[in-house]
């Protein structure tokens, strides 16, 4: 980095700017449109109101407790034990399949048509057809709660596993247990207090977006009414932009249904923290509470295993020929993908190209900000880091629709280069939480042997800092290119319907009902991240190969 | 016989003994095992509580008043362990790191029986204190205050309170020396400190069972 001191000192500043700017004259882009009593008035007016309300409230609380119930219950019951490995190593590649791939996944498998059925057929159930059943789509939206679930409960996990070393959790762990309390209790007594500030944001992160998710929520959630948030996409890029107030009115009230429930779940937090406190000091040891270890591990992989499976089905009807109900496997044939394979094609590199742009930009800003905070002993505050959660607590709908009319005013900047900006907003935060913390545990008396060899901060950063973080670095892009591969309403919006992604084709084709061509597209979206993941994790151990000391143990 | 025995526990890790311990320690009896660091020390720690990782081989037995507590689960051994460093839980107050230690069968008399043990300490009125506002000879107190109202039938002590200075540290040695006496507690030191071997006043031994002379 041989930027001139001041401007490297400055970065870290304008990442943030870079980050909350767009998000809040977004906000106030698309709130203001709200502030008119036309608009209220056919909010208010529309029949679907209350259902989309309960279902964005219902589905967004019972997904994230959920989540969060089953990847602490993980820990507790697991930690320290030989088959966490096991269980570790089955949730994380789960981590980089885009939501609306899993979605897709689980919709193939629980379809009346999907592979459970044709399981169970005819032999168990009768059925010679699919049955008329609504397992998709139900109007409770306990499809939608499953795939949410299962997809936010290995990112929890993965938090809590990093959050862990921080409040010493073993050794509480075992105090606990010398002091005769069951396993469950004492983590729930002795380190979940600590840990819980550590997780916080990623766990309001998840109920935000369960709460506001659209591509899950299209896919798996009831369609009429649909989701608040569902609706309001509808609205929004509804041609005759005859719905843009009405669609305004309902993202203020998306808004303020997310910030009430995060006070209410902030609420619950401290009843909750007081609880357990009282709870400690009665000394009740609640063994039978380790009952639950079993159904709580058997659910968890029941639930890993179904997103497994899903994605299978997907690939498999990406190479089906004829596959009729109830037969567990089709005809093979490669017609599909030769049909779809130019179309394939330009959307696998109009994705490839928005990964990597923003991926690109994310990391030169993350490095430069872990490097100004390293040379300038700069350390980020609560208020920072609540700052890079921004993006990903607000709801994309609130502030989405009223960047693309500002970037459409601002006529500057149209199709890639505008979505891949809009990426950006929504990686660079993953990015800065992937790289920080192997960043700051580098070594710094390697740094400071490099100085008293005459080696000047630029040098001590391309020569050994970045070759030696290596892996580190790549993980974190493919985690960058994992989440924009992922992104649905940014592309959506901000490309104004005229840059088609893997995902934004996936979904739009989902409602045709070619399950065929769906499955091959969403079968790409899956393995673009994978790739990036296998790359990260490949390349270190080539490059390295003759350094026995860099490669992991 | 009551008290703690080792029979014949012996520990590998491949092909290396880390452990090989024949002892009986009886109620209000110390026993050290002195070593360097890497010397099997934790392990057998581990070994005792019952938290060994499954790469080690573990054979023998180890009864504490009779019953075979080799297979049992931590927590069901009633085995008192004291660490270098208090973990006093920083979310609770004093009376709650207590609370936490005693049975809940005591109901009726919880508050009574904490501020009394608190008072034998020198610590009374201590309860509602935030254990962060505590001296370390203070927390020191409180640790051991806490593991002793769970009413553990032994005492292991892991370097006990090595992060004390050393006037602090003879002292908090010399108290939980004396608690064990009084509550006939079999007490396992573990140390590479030949000082709190020699406070200890028992058979000193290496964790392969040769005898130190101190």
């Amino acid at each position: 980095m041989r930027l001139r001191a001041g401007l490297l000192r400055q970065v870290p500043r304008v990442t943030v700017l870079l980050l909350t700017l767009p998000v809040l004259a977004g906000l106030a882009g698309t709130l203001i449109p709200a502030a008119n009593p036309a608009a209220l008035r056919a909010l208010a007016n529309w029949p679907g109101l209350e259902g989309a309300v309960r279902l964005s409230l219902v589905s967004g609380i019972a997904s994230t407790l959920l989540a969060l119930m089953l990847s602490l219950g993980l820990v507790a019951a697991l930690l320290e034990h030989r088959s966490f490995g096991r269980v570790q190593a089955l949730l994380s590649p789960l981590l980089s399949v885009p939501h609306a791939a899993a979605a897709l996944g689980l919709a193939f498998l629980i379809a009346p048509s999907g592979w459970i059925a044709r399981m169970l057929s005819p032999w168990a159930t009768g059925w010679t057809t699919p049955p008329d059943l609504l397992i998709l789509n139900d109007p409770m939206g306990l499809a939608l709660i499953v795939g949410l679930t299962a997809k936010e409960m290995p990112f929890l996990l993965l938090m809590i596993l990093a959050a862990l070393p921080q409040v010493d959790a073993n050794r509480r762990l075992t105090l606990a247990a010398s002091l005769g309390y069951g396993r469950i209790a004492g983590f729930g007594l002795t380190v979940l207090p600590a840990l819980y500030p550590l997780i916080r944001l990623p766990i309001y992160a998840v109920l935000a977006y369960a709460m506001t998710s659209v591509e899950m929520a299209m896919i798996l959630g009831p369609s009429l009414p649909p989701g608040l948030s569902v609706q309001i996409t509808q609205w929004m890029t509804d041609p005759s932009l005859a719905h843009r107030g009405t669609a305004a009115a309902a993202a203020l009230l998306q808004l303020v249904l997310v910030i009430a429930t995060l006070a209410l779940w902030h609420g619950a937090e401290r009843l909750i923290r007081r609880a357990l406190r009282r709870q400690a000091a009665r000394g009740r040891r609640a063994v039978p509470l380790d009952l639950l270890r079993r159904p709580l591990i058997t659910l968890s992989v029941v639930l890993a295993a179904a997103l497994f499976a899903g994605l299978a089905g997907l690939s498999l009807w990406s190479v089906a020929g004829l596959w009729p109900f109830p037969d567990l496997l089709p005809d093979w044939t490669l017609t599909t993908w030769t049909r779809v394979a130019p179309d394939l094609l330009t959307t696998t590199g109009t994705t490839l190209t928005l990964a990597l742009l923003s991926t690109g930009a994310a990391l030169g800003l993350v490095l430069s900000s872990l490097e100004a905070e390293h040379r300038y002993r700069l350390s980020p505050g609560a208020g920072a880091m609540a700052l890079l959660y921004l993006p990903l607590i607000m709801p994309q709908v609130a502030f989405l629709p009223g960047l693309q009319i500002a970037a459409l005013r601002l006529g500057a900047m149209e199709g890639v280069l505008a979505v891949a900006s809009a990426h950006l907003i929504f990686v660079l935060p993953y990015v800065y939480l992937s790289l920080a913390a192997p960043y700051r545990a580098f070594d710094p008396r390697i740094a400071l042997q490099a100085t008293a060899l005459g080696a000047g901060p630029a040098r001590i950063f391309w020569t050994l800092r970045l070759p030696m973080l290596l892996s580190a670095v790549l993980t974190a892009a493919a985690v960058g290119v994992a989440v924009s591969v992922g992104q649905y309403l940014p592309s959506l919006l901000i490309g104004g319907g005229r840059v088609e992604t893997l995902t934004t084709e996936a979904i739009a084709l989902s409602s045709g009902g070619n399950r065929r061509i769906v499955g091959a597209y969403a079968l790409l979206q899956m393995l673009l991240p994978a790739l990036g993941f296998a790359l990260a994790i490949g390349l270190p151990r080539l490059v390295f190969r003759h350094r026995r000391g860099m490669l992991p143990a | 016989m009551t008290g703690l025995v080792l029979d014949h526990l012996t520990i590998r890790q491949g092909d290396q003994s880390l452990v090989a311990l024949t002892a009986a320690i009886r109620p209000g009896e110390v026993l050290t095992i002195m070593g360097a660091s890497g010397s099997g020390k934790s392990t057998l720690l581990s070994a005792l509580i019952g938290t060994l990782a499954p790469a080690f081989r573990c054979e023998g037995r180890i009864t504490l008043n009779d019953r075979d507590v080799t297979a049992l689960p931590t927590r069901a051994r009633r085995i008192g362990i004291l660490f270098q460093d208090d973990l006093l839980f920083p979310h609770l107050s004093v009376a709650g790191n207590l609370g936490f230690g005693l049975p809940a069968r005591h109901r009726s008399d919880r508050a009574a029986r904490i501020d009394a043990a608190l008072a034998e300490m020198d610590l009374a009125g201590f309860g509602p204190r935030d254990p962060a506002t505590l001296s370390g000879g203070q927390r020191a107190r409180v640790a051991l205050l806490r593991t002793l109202l769970a009413e553990p039938q032994a005492l292991l002590l892991d370097e006990p309170f090595s992060r004390l200075d050393a006037g602090l540290r003879s002292q908090i040695r010399t108290l939980v020396f004396d608690r064990a006496r009084a509550d006939g507690l079999p007490v396992i030191l573990v140390t590479h400190d030949p000082d709190d071997a020699r406070a200890a006043g028992g058979a000193v031994l290496s964790p392969l069972g040769a005898r130190i002379s101190t």
